[in-house]
Protein backbone atom coordinates (compact mmCIF):
# COMPACT_ATOMS: atom_id res chain seq x y z
CA UNK A 1 0.00 0.00 0.00
CA UNK A 2 1.35 3.50 -0.83
CA UNK A 3 1.07 6.34 1.41
CA UNK A 4 -0.69 8.27 -0.46
CA UNK A 5 -3.67 5.42 0.08
CA UNK A 6 -6.35 6.13 2.67
CA UNK A 7 -7.10 2.77 3.89
CA UNK A 8 -10.71 4.16 4.53
CA UNK A 9 -10.62 4.45 1.00
CA UNK A 10 -9.12 1.54 0.16
CA UNK A 11 -12.28 -0.44 1.77
CA UNK A 12 -14.84 2.08 0.50
CA UNK A 13 -15.71 3.00 4.35
CA UNK A 14 -17.05 5.92 6.16
CA UNK A 15 -14.24 6.71 8.32
CA UNK A 16 -16.54 6.36 11.38
CA UNK A 17 -17.57 2.79 10.04
CA UNK A 18 -18.41 -0.21 12.88
CA UNK A 19 -15.59 -2.24 12.88
CA UNK A 20 -18.06 -4.90 11.70
CA UNK A 21 -18.30 -2.58 8.79
CA UNK A 22 -14.70 -2.62 8.31
CA UNK A 23 -14.89 -6.53 8.62
CA UNK A 24 -17.40 -7.03 5.82
CA UNK A 25 -16.05 -4.65 3.20
CA UNK A 26 -12.64 -6.55 3.71
CA UNK A 27 -14.50 -9.70 3.48
CA UNK A 28 -16.05 -8.91 -0.01
CA UNK A 29 -12.69 -7.16 -1.23
CA UNK A 30 -10.93 -9.97 -0.15
CA UNK A 31 -13.02 -12.35 -1.95
CA UNK A 32 -12.82 -10.64 -5.24
CA UNK A 33 -8.80 -9.88 -5.26
CA UNK A 34 -7.76 -12.94 -3.38
CA UNK A 35 -4.25 -13.31 -5.68
CA UNK A 36 -5.02 -17.67 -5.70
CA UNK A 37 -8.65 -17.15 -7.02
CA UNK A 38 -7.53 -14.67 -9.74
CA UNK A 39 -4.48 -16.00 -11.17
CA UNK A 40 -4.99 -14.72 -14.47
CA UNK A 41 -4.83 -11.01 -13.41
CA UNK A 42 -1.85 -9.32 -12.02
CA UNK A 43 -3.68 -6.54 -10.48
CA UNK A 44 -5.47 -8.16 -7.89
CA UNK A 45 -2.55 -9.43 -6.28
CA UNK A 46 -1.41 -5.66 -5.74
CA UNK A 47 -5.09 -4.83 -4.71
CA UNK A 48 -5.51 -7.35 -2.25
CA UNK A 49 -2.53 -6.08 -0.47
CA UNK A 50 -3.56 -3.06 -0.50
CA UNK A 51 -7.16 -4.11 0.93
CA UNK A 52 -5.46 -6.18 3.21
CA UNK A 53 -3.21 -3.73 4.95
CA UNK A 54 -5.37 -1.45 5.18
CA UNK A 55 -8.16 -4.03 7.72
CA UNK A 56 -4.88 -4.71 9.11
CA UNK A 57 -4.50 -1.16 10.19
CA UNK A 58 -8.13 -0.27 10.65
CA UNK A 59 -9.12 -3.48 12.51
CA UNK A 60 -6.76 -3.23 15.41
CA UNK A 61 -8.93 -0.49 17.32
CA UNK A 62 -5.03 1.22 19.11
CA UNK A 63 -3.54 1.06 15.26
CA UNK A 64 -7.17 2.88 14.15
CA UNK A 65 -7.20 5.46 16.53
CA UNK A 66 -3.52 6.17 15.59
CA UNK A 67 -3.82 6.70 13.14
CA UNK A 68 -6.83 8.99 12.98
CA UNK A 69 -5.15 10.89 15.22
CA UNK A 70 -2.36 10.95 12.68
CA UNK A 71 0.45 9.75 14.71
CA UNK A 72 0.96 6.99 12.30
CA UNK A 73 0.46 7.12 8.49
CA UNK A 74 -0.56 3.65 6.26
CA UNK A 75 2.74 2.12 5.88
CA UNK A 76 4.64 -0.97 7.01
CA UNK A 77 1.40 -2.91 8.11
CA UNK A 78 1.41 -5.61 5.19
CA UNK A 79 1.09 -9.16 6.54
CA UNK A 80 3.08 -11.99 4.94
CA UNK A 81 1.84 -11.69 1.21
CA UNK A 82 -1.14 -13.82 0.26
CA UNK A 83 -0.80 -15.64 -2.94
CA UNK A 84 1.89 -17.90 -2.16
CA UNK A 85 -0.54 -21.36 -3.74
CA UNK A 86 -0.20 -19.82 -7.08
CA UNK A 87 3.52 -19.84 -7.86
CA UNK A 88 3.41 -23.63 -6.66
CA UNK A 89 0.28 -24.68 -8.48
CA UNK A 90 1.19 -23.26 -12.21
CA UNK A 91 4.55 -25.11 -11.47
CA UNK A 92 5.05 -28.53 -12.84
CA UNK A 93 4.64 -30.05 -9.42
CA UNK A 94 0.91 -28.34 -9.51
CA UNK A 95 -0.43 -31.50 -11.04
CA UNK A 96 -0.51 -32.86 -7.89
CA UNK A 97 -3.78 -31.44 -7.36
CA UNK A 98 -5.27 -32.51 -10.66
CA UNK A 99 -8.20 -34.40 -10.64
CA UNK A 100 -10.12 -36.14 -8.19
CA UNK A 101 -8.47 -37.07 -4.82
CA UNK A 102 -6.67 -40.25 -4.45
CA UNK A 103 -9.02 -43.29 -2.33
CA UNK A 104 -8.50 -41.85 0.63
CA UNK A 105 -8.55 -45.08 2.29
CA UNK A 106 -4.99 -45.17 1.58
CA UNK A 107 -4.25 -42.54 4.13
CA UNK A 108 -6.78 -44.03 6.63
CA UNK A 109 -4.37 -46.83 8.12
CA UNK A 110 -1.52 -44.51 8.32
CA UNK A 111 -3.73 -41.80 10.14
CA UNK A 112 -5.52 -43.89 12.33
CA UNK A 113 -2.22 -45.15 13.33
CA UNK A 114 -0.77 -42.02 14.50
CA UNK A 115 -3.94 -40.67 15.68
CA UNK A 116 -3.40 -44.06 17.77
CA UNK A 117 0.09 -44.22 19.27
CA UNK A 118 1.44 -41.16 21.59
CA UNK A 119 3.20 -38.55 19.86
CA UNK A 120 4.69 -36.79 22.65
CA UNK A 121 4.47 -33.19 23.36
CA UNK A 122 1.33 -31.91 21.38
CA UNK A 123 -0.10 -35.34 21.12
CA UNK A 124 -3.16 -34.45 23.49
CA UNK A 125 -4.24 -31.60 20.60
CA UNK A 126 -5.30 -35.11 18.64
CA UNK A 127 -7.97 -36.33 21.20
CA UNK A 128 -10.58 -38.93 20.70
CA UNK A 129 -12.62 -38.55 17.07
CA UNK A 130 -14.85 -41.21 16.43
CA UNK A 131 -14.31 -43.07 13.15
CA UNK A 132 -15.58 -42.89 9.37
CA UNK A 133 -19.03 -43.96 8.71
CA UNK A 134 -18.37 -46.93 6.10
CA UNK A 135 -21.06 -47.25 2.90
CA UNK A 136 -21.90 -50.71 1.30
CA UNK A 137 -24.57 -52.10 -1.00
CA UNK A 138 -26.72 -55.04 -0.81
CA UNK A 139 -29.07 -56.84 -2.82
CA UNK A 140 -31.49 -59.30 -0.92
CA UNK A 141 -34.00 -61.57 -2.10
CA UNK A 142 -37.26 -60.81 -2.57
CA UNK A 143 -38.90 -62.51 0.08
CA UNK A 144 -36.42 -61.44 2.96
CA UNK A 145 -37.73 -57.71 2.20
CA UNK A 146 -41.32 -59.08 2.62
CA UNK A 147 -41.05 -61.27 5.64
CA UNK A 148 -37.92 -60.16 7.08
CA UNK A 149 -34.71 -62.01 7.62
CA UNK A 150 -31.12 -61.72 8.29
CA UNK A 151 -28.58 -61.24 5.59
CA UNK A 152 -24.45 -61.69 5.38
CA UNK A 153 -22.93 -59.38 3.72
CA UNK A 154 -19.41 -59.73 2.81
CA UNK A 155 -17.05 -56.88 2.87
CA UNK A 156 -14.13 -56.49 0.67
CA UNK A 157 -12.16 -57.24 3.13
CA UNK A 158 -13.24 -60.41 3.56
CA UNK A 159 -15.25 -60.07 6.50
CA UNK A 160 -18.63 -60.96 7.02
CA UNK A 161 -21.08 -58.73 8.43
CA UNK A 162 -24.54 -60.10 9.87
CA UNK A 163 -27.70 -57.14 8.53
CA UNK A 164 -31.21 -57.73 10.25
CA UNK A 165 -33.60 -57.09 7.18
CA UNK A 166 -36.52 -55.77 8.62
CA UNK A 167 -40.21 -56.37 6.66
CA UNK A 168 -40.75 -53.47 4.25
CA UNK A 169 -37.39 -52.73 3.38
CA UNK A 170 -37.83 -51.04 0.02
CA UNK A 171 -34.61 -50.80 -2.50
CA UNK A 172 -33.02 -47.48 -1.81
CA UNK A 173 -33.26 -47.45 1.75
CA UNK A 174 -30.34 -47.08 3.98
CA UNK A 175 -29.57 -49.64 6.92
CA UNK A 176 -27.30 -48.08 9.83
CA UNK A 177 -25.34 -50.47 11.79
CA UNK A 178 -23.74 -48.51 14.53
CA UNK A 179 -20.20 -49.46 15.53
CA UNK A 180 -19.33 -51.50 12.13
CA UNK A 181 -17.69 -48.60 10.62
CA UNK A 182 -13.81 -47.83 11.09
CA UNK A 183 -12.66 -47.97 14.13
CA UNK A 184 -12.52 -44.71 16.08
CA UNK A 185 -9.28 -43.26 16.97
CA UNK A 186 -7.43 -42.51 20.54
CA UNK A 187 -10.76 -43.99 22.23
CA UNK A 188 -12.85 -42.45 20.00
CA UNK A 189 -16.11 -44.78 18.82
CA UNK A 190 -16.73 -46.91 15.80
CA UNK A 191 -18.00 -45.36 13.18
CA UNK A 192 -20.93 -46.73 11.48
CA UNK A 193 -21.35 -48.77 8.39
CA UNK A 194 -24.27 -47.27 5.67
CA UNK A 195 -25.91 -50.09 3.73
CA UNK A 196 -27.94 -48.65 0.83
CA UNK A 197 -30.17 -51.84 0.07
CA UNK A 198 -31.72 -53.01 -3.50
CA UNK A 199 -34.29 -55.78 -2.99
CA UNK A 200 -34.64 -58.01 -5.86
CA UNK A 201 -37.31 -58.44 -8.48
CA UNK A 202 -39.49 -61.75 -8.05
CA UNK A 203 -40.72 -63.87 -10.86
CA UNK A 204 -44.25 -64.65 -9.47
CA UNK A 205 -44.84 -61.35 -6.63
CA UNK A 206 -45.06 -57.42 -7.14
CA UNK A 207 -44.90 -55.07 -4.41
CA UNK A 208 -47.10 -52.00 -4.28
CA UNK A 209 -45.95 -50.68 -0.65
CA UNK A 210 -46.52 -53.55 1.80
CA UNK A 211 -49.09 -54.93 0.06
CA UNK A 212 -48.19 -57.84 -2.37
CA UNK A 213 -49.55 -59.17 -5.93
CA UNK A 214 -49.75 -61.97 -7.82
CA UNK A 215 -51.84 -63.63 -10.90
CA UNK A 216 -53.21 -66.57 -10.36
CA UNK A 217 -53.92 -69.23 -13.04
CA UNK A 218 -56.96 -70.87 -12.18
CA UNK A 219 -58.69 -74.07 -14.73
CA UNK A 220 -62.33 -73.56 -16.56
CA UNK A 221 -63.72 -75.17 -13.90
CA UNK A 222 -62.60 -73.80 -10.64
CA UNK A 223 -63.39 -70.37 -12.87
CA UNK A 224 -66.88 -71.11 -13.46
CA UNK A 225 -67.90 -73.43 -10.77
CA UNK A 226 -65.61 -71.93 -7.71
CA UNK A 227 -64.01 -73.89 -5.49
CA UNK A 228 -60.73 -74.49 -2.97
CA UNK A 229 -57.67 -73.73 -4.62
CA UNK A 230 -53.77 -74.00 -3.03
CA UNK A 231 -52.01 -70.29 -3.32
CA UNK A 232 -48.42 -70.57 -2.81
CA UNK A 233 -47.19 -67.93 -0.87
CA UNK A 234 -43.58 -66.76 0.35
CA UNK A 235 -44.85 -67.52 4.15
CA UNK A 236 -46.05 -71.56 2.83
CA UNK A 237 -49.14 -72.46 1.31
CA UNK A 238 -52.59 -71.22 1.25
CA UNK A 239 -55.80 -72.36 1.05
CA UNK A 240 -58.48 -70.47 -0.82
CA UNK A 241 -61.99 -70.67 -1.54
CA UNK A 242 -62.93 -69.30 -5.19
CA UNK A 243 -66.16 -67.87 -5.36
CA UNK A 244 -68.52 -69.67 -8.40
CA UNK A 245 -68.42 -67.19 -11.34
CA UNK A 246 -64.87 -65.92 -11.44
CA UNK A 247 -63.83 -64.06 -14.74
CA UNK A 248 -60.52 -63.73 -15.80
CA UNK A 249 -59.51 -60.40 -13.59
CA UNK A 250 -61.02 -60.70 -10.72
CA UNK A 251 -59.29 -59.44 -7.74
CA UNK A 252 -58.98 -61.49 -4.31
CA UNK A 253 -58.01 -59.71 -1.31
CA UNK A 254 -56.33 -61.82 1.21
CA UNK A 255 -55.74 -59.48 4.28
CA UNK A 256 -52.44 -59.79 6.00
CA UNK A 257 -51.15 -62.12 3.58
CA UNK A 258 -48.72 -59.55 2.76
CA UNK A 259 -45.46 -57.83 3.83
CA UNK A 260 -45.26 -59.15 7.25
CA UNK A 261 -45.83 -56.17 10.29
CA UNK A 262 -43.59 -55.11 11.86
CA UNK A 263 -43.87 -52.62 15.30
CA UNK A 264 -47.13 -51.15 14.81
CA UNK A 265 -47.13 -51.35 11.42
CA UNK A 266 -49.77 -54.30 10.40
CA UNK A 267 -49.18 -56.51 7.82
CA UNK A 268 -49.93 -55.39 4.30
CA UNK A 269 -52.50 -57.67 2.29
CA UNK A 270 -51.84 -60.15 -0.83
CA UNK A 271 -53.99 -59.28 -3.66
CA UNK A 272 -54.65 -62.12 -6.25
CA UNK A 273 -55.63 -61.46 -9.92
CA UNK A 274 -57.01 -64.91 -11.49
CA UNK A 275 -56.45 -65.88 -14.77
CA UNK A 276 -58.32 -68.32 -16.66
CA UNK A 277 -55.98 -71.45 -18.45
CA UNK A 278 -57.65 -73.07 -20.57
CA UNK A 279 -55.18 -75.84 -21.11
CA UNK A 280 -54.73 -78.49 -23.34
CA UNK A 281 -57.17 -79.32 -26.38
CA UNK A 282 -60.06 -81.39 -24.85
CA UNK A 283 -62.07 -83.21 -26.97
CA UNK A 284 -65.09 -83.57 -24.39
CA UNK A 285 -64.95 -80.30 -24.00
CA UNK A 286 -65.11 -78.89 -27.38
CA UNK A 287 -68.23 -81.15 -27.65
CA UNK A 288 -69.66 -79.57 -25.14
CA UNK A 289 -69.23 -76.22 -26.06
CA UNK A 290 -70.34 -77.04 -29.68
CA UNK A 291 -74.39 -77.64 -28.04
CA UNK A 292 -74.05 -75.72 -25.60
CA UNK A 293 -76.38 -72.80 -26.02
CA UNK A 294 -76.14 -70.25 -22.97
CA UNK A 295 -79.29 -69.10 -20.61
CA UNK A 296 -78.15 -65.36 -21.03
CA UNK A 297 -76.14 -64.91 -24.23
CA UNK A 298 -74.15 -62.00 -24.05
CA UNK A 299 -71.49 -60.76 -26.22
CA UNK A 300 -68.46 -59.42 -23.75
CA UNK A 301 -67.17 -57.24 -26.72
CA UNK A 302 -70.89 -54.97 -26.52
CA UNK A 303 -70.01 -51.50 -26.17
CA UNK A 304 -66.21 -51.41 -27.08
CA UNK A 305 -66.75 -49.80 -30.03
CA UNK A 306 -68.93 -47.00 -28.68
CA UNK A 307 -66.24 -46.05 -26.45
CA UNK A 308 -63.60 -45.46 -29.00
CA UNK B 1 9.52 -31.31 3.42
CA UNK B 2 7.87 -30.94 7.15
CA UNK B 3 5.98 -33.06 9.47
CA UNK B 4 2.43 -32.64 10.34
CA UNK B 5 3.59 -31.91 13.84
CA UNK B 6 5.37 -28.56 12.22
CA UNK B 7 3.20 -28.15 9.69
CA UNK B 8 0.47 -27.52 12.73
CA UNK B 9 3.12 -25.37 14.35
CA UNK B 10 3.60 -23.24 11.41
CA UNK B 11 -0.05 -21.56 11.12
CA UNK B 12 -1.84 -20.47 14.53
CA UNK B 13 -5.28 -21.26 13.37
CA UNK B 14 -4.62 -25.12 12.50
CA UNK B 15 -5.00 -27.89 14.35
CA UNK B 16 -4.30 -31.58 13.91
CA UNK B 17 -8.43 -32.35 13.39
CA UNK B 18 -8.42 -30.11 10.58
CA UNK B 19 -5.72 -30.90 8.75
CA UNK B 20 -6.87 -35.23 8.86
CA UNK B 21 -10.07 -34.20 7.49
CA UNK B 22 -8.33 -32.17 4.61
CA UNK B 23 -6.37 -35.07 3.84
CA UNK B 24 -9.21 -37.59 4.25
CA UNK B 25 -10.84 -35.48 1.81
CA UNK B 26 -7.94 -35.14 -0.59
CA UNK B 27 -7.70 -31.46 -0.28
CA UNK B 28 -3.91 -31.87 0.85
CA UNK B 29 -2.46 -34.45 -0.49
CA UNK B 30 1.30 -34.86 1.66
CA UNK B 31 3.15 -38.30 0.92
CA UNK B 32 3.65 -41.42 3.25
CA UNK B 33 7.24 -42.03 4.37
CA UNK B 34 8.97 -44.45 6.43
CA UNK B 35 5.81 -44.25 8.23
CA UNK B 36 4.93 -40.59 8.65
CA UNK B 37 3.40 -37.77 6.62
CA UNK B 38 5.47 -35.32 4.97
CA UNK B 39 4.35 -32.20 3.60
CA UNK B 40 5.90 -30.51 0.56
CA UNK B 41 6.05 -27.09 0.00
CA UNK B 42 3.64 -26.76 -2.15
CA UNK B 43 1.29 -28.49 0.34
CA UNK B 44 2.05 -25.93 3.03
CA UNK B 45 0.95 -23.27 0.39
CA UNK B 46 -2.29 -25.18 -0.27
CA UNK B 47 -3.06 -25.39 3.71
CA UNK B 48 -2.17 -21.45 3.66
CA UNK B 49 -4.05 -21.14 1.25
CA UNK B 50 -7.53 -23.56 2.66
CA UNK B 51 -7.05 -21.53 5.86
CA UNK B 52 -7.11 -17.93 3.96
CA UNK B 53 -10.34 -19.35 2.31
CA UNK B 54 -11.84 -20.26 5.30
CA UNK B 55 -10.55 -17.78 8.31
CA UNK B 56 -10.44 -14.57 5.71
CA UNK B 57 -12.69 -15.21 3.07
CA UNK B 58 -15.40 -17.20 5.25
CA UNK B 59 -16.01 -20.01 2.86
CA UNK B 60 -17.45 -22.36 4.90
CA UNK B 61 -17.12 -26.58 5.08
CA UNK B 62 -19.49 -27.33 2.89
CA UNK B 63 -18.24 -24.71 0.07
CA UNK B 64 -14.65 -25.84 0.55
CA UNK B 65 -14.74 -29.09 -1.57
CA UNK B 66 -15.88 -26.82 -5.02
CA UNK B 67 -14.10 -24.05 -4.42
CA UNK B 68 -11.23 -26.06 -4.49
CA UNK B 69 -12.40 -27.96 -7.34
CA UNK B 70 -12.79 -24.91 -9.37
CA UNK B 71 -9.27 -23.78 -8.71
CA UNK B 72 -8.07 -27.06 -9.33
CA UNK B 73 -9.01 -26.83 -12.87
CA UNK B 74 -8.64 -23.50 -13.51
CA UNK B 75 -4.65 -23.77 -12.37
CA UNK B 76 -4.44 -27.27 -14.61
CA UNK B 77 -5.28 -25.31 -17.75
CA UNK B 78 -3.17 -22.43 -16.46
CA UNK B 79 -0.47 -24.58 -16.57
CA UNK B 80 -1.31 -26.72 -19.83
CA UNK B 81 -1.20 -22.93 -21.60
CA UNK B 82 2.01 -21.87 -19.85
CA UNK B 83 3.42 -25.07 -20.72
CA UNK B 84 2.15 -24.49 -24.58
CA UNK B 85 4.02 -21.47 -24.65
CA UNK B 86 0.64 -19.29 -24.43
CA UNK B 87 0.19 -16.67 -22.95
CA UNK B 88 -2.01 -17.11 -19.58
CA UNK B 89 -2.88 -13.86 -18.55
CA UNK B 90 -5.33 -10.91 -19.12
CA UNK B 91 -2.86 -8.28 -17.06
Amino acid sequence: MGMADDPYQVLGVARDATPEAIKKAYRKLARAHHPDLNPGKPAAEARFKAVSAAHELLSDAEKRARFDRGEIDAEGQEQAPAGGYRRHAEAPGGARYDGAAPPDAMFDDLLAEMFARPRGEGAARGGPRPGRDASYRLTVPFASAVLGASEELTLPDGLTLRVQIPPGLETGQTLRLRGQGSPGWQGGPAGDALIEVTVAPHRLFTREGFDLRLDLPVTLREAVLGGAVEVPTLAGTLRVTLPAGSDTGRQIRLRGKGVAAQGARPAGDLLLTLRVVIGPPDAALEAFLRDWVPEQPQDPRAGLEAAL
Amino acid sequence: MITLEMLCLRFATLTPEDLVHWIEEGHVRPDAMEGRLVFRDIDVARVRLILELRDTLAVNEEALPVVLSLLDQVYALRRRLLEAGLPADQG
